[in-house]
């Protein structure tokens, strides 16, 4: 699949209708995700009750990819305990990474159009920092770069 | 690489490769005598006053910080300065920092106008009788800008400083005459001028070469060698410690005697007239903001479509089989003094040509097209 038909897709859709865009007021959980390299730079505020993701939000500024891979995050994570928010987020750094069997893809929906990302290694990033600032929020650690200790894809930027 | 670089590579690997500077046996002369005349024609290249100041390293990051070790730490002290510029690479920032830290030495940064050129008056400000090396490039990776290193040179001289200028971007785009320029330290890379990559050049003037101490000790850099003392060789050799890039410097060789067939006014005139055509067919695209405008630029043209970030627009020209840099340029600081986290950056060379702009500036109104 071609890049451009990723942004076609799907990409291009959520960047224009971003889907959950904004902050909450005094969420349960929230974290700031930094990719210093691309200058991508956003948020992600929850609300947890008993378990279940009550309330997510995403609001930042990033290139199309990135802010795609959050808004689709939300949809899926809204409504949902935070057990099945833990196993989407290892499935989907599986899938841009190319670790993913092509038949558990299907377990993601619509999010399996990014595994067209694996082609783009130097992209990786930008797909993932929404759901790398979401595993910060579930841990309550605040902030969390691209290019630290807790770097998803190590090695896999670029831009040096 | 031009097909001729290919070959003399190929044919060094297949047919000549041995080690250089020891062996008595007929390859290993060979090999020596191809990798000396490599550094001839680099030094006619440049028109150094002779072969032995061309020192062959990894690249321009790797002379630079030779410099820095060899000569900086050598002869500088607490309270010296060091000029650089807002425009300069990561590679001619982060070893004078580094040098900094160790030695409690100045760093003094010119700042750049809005159109990407040096405020030259205060740069006149900045230089002082503490001014112990003024490193600035050449021409910019971002911004494209051509600095008047003559007049940079003449000034810093002035005022009793040193002068390295980062010629990465001009080496391979216009004559480079090191003693029209007279500066004291001129480096650049192979692989951005149609050689190898992990070569790189080093010229500097033979009084500071035969002052400066060894970057790095081993084999080949020495006279001889006992547990009392070591005798370090002559230059070029003094800063050539074991084997070098032996295939890479005769690859580079070749590259010159490439670019010497066309010509280098020829290649510099075709590239200003290539970069006007792209200029004048780049502002006719709306929504585009250049970075570097200034009238004195080569073909390293910076821009951002307004609402599309520069990665999103490298990868989907990427599918028009448009190669751009995106991103910062090794270059932040210059992100920073114009406010945008990444550039989307067209860089011509002489193999370029007017329909490759053409498809270019298509592809950019296609990428709009998708995104509006």
């Amino acid at each position: 699949m071609s890049s451009k038909q990723i942004y076609q897709e799907v990409i291009l859709d959520h960047c224009k209708k971003p889907r959950n865009w904004g902050k909450i007021d005094n969420p349960t959980h929230k974290a700031e995700g930094i990719n210093p390299l691309c200058g991508d730079h956003i948020w992600v505020t929850m609300n947890v009750r008993d378990d279940t993701v009550d309330d997510i939000q995403y609001e930042g500024e990033s290139c199309a990819i990135c802010m795609a891979s959050g808004s689709m995050m939300t949809t899926k994570i809204k409504g949902g305990s935070l057990a099945a928010a833990s196993k989407l987020i290892d499935d989907f750094r599986a899938l841009t990474t190319g670790a993913l069997e092509n038949t558990e893809e299907k377990t993601l929906g619509s999010l399996s159009i990014f595994s067209g990302i694996r082609d783009l290694p130097s992209r990786v990033k930008c797909a993932m920092l929404p759901w790398h600032t979401l595993t910060a929020a579930i841990n309550s650690q605040g902030e969390v770069s691209t290019e630290g200790d807790h770097d998803p894809v190590p090695g896999s930027g670029t831009d040096k | 690489m031009p097909q001729s670089v290919v070959e003399r590579l190929n044919n060094y690997h297949a047919k000549e490769h041995a080690n250089i500077h020891r062996g008595v046996y007929q390859l290993s002369e060979r090999a020596t005598l191809e990798y000396e005349d490599a550094r001839k024609k680099i030094s006619e290249f440049l028109n150094a006053r002779k072969v032995e100041e061309i020192i062959f390293t990894r690249g321009t990051t790797n002379a630079i910080n030779l410099v820095a070790n060899s000569f900086g730490r050598e002869f500088f002290k607490a309270g010296d300065e060091i000029i650089i510029s807002y425009m300069e690479h990561h590679s001619n920032i982060v070893p004078w920092q580094m040098l900094c830290e160790q030695l409690g030495t100045k760093l003094k940064v010119v700042p750049i106008s809005d159109v990407g050129e040096l405020d030259m008056s205060v740069f006149g400000e900045l230089l002082n009788e503490r001014t112990k090396l003024v490193a600035i490039t050449h021409v910019s990776n971002v911004l494209g800008t051509v600095n008047p290193v003559n007049e940079i040179t003449a000034m810093a001289h002035d005022c009793g400083a040193k002068v390295l200028i980062d010629g990465a971007q001009s080496a391979p785009h216009m004559p480079v005459d090191v003693q029209d320029i007279d500066c004291d330290f001129y480096v650049f890379s192979g692989h951005k001028m149609c050689g190898p990559t992990g070569i790189g050049v080093l010229y500097a003037k033979m009084d500071l070469l035969n002052r400066m101490r060894p970057y790095e000790g081993g084999g080949d850099m020495i006279l001889s060698v006992s547990f009392d003392k070591t005798l370090y060789a002559e230059v070029p050799a003094k800063f050539e410690a074991g084997t070098p890039p032996i295939a890479a410097a005769i690859g580079l060789g070749s590259a010159v005697d490439y670019l010497n067939n066309i010509g280098m006014s020829v290649i510099h005139e075709y590239e200003q007239s290539l970069t006007k055509y792209a200029m004048d067919s780049l502002r006719e695209v709306s929504d585009l903001k250049f970075f570097g405008t200034s009238p004195t630029k080569s073909g390293v043209i910076s821009f951002n479509v307004k609402g599309i970030h520069a990665h999103d627009m490298g990868t989907l020209l990427n599918d028009y089989g448009v190669a751009v840099r995106t991103g910062h340029h090794c270059a932040q600081p210059v992100m920073e003094r114009y406010k945008v986290p990444a550039t989307t950056r067209a860089s011509l060379y002489l193999y370029n040509t007017r329909d490759d702009i053409d498809v270019l500036v298509e592809s950019i109104r296609k990428v709009q097209k998708l995104f509006n």
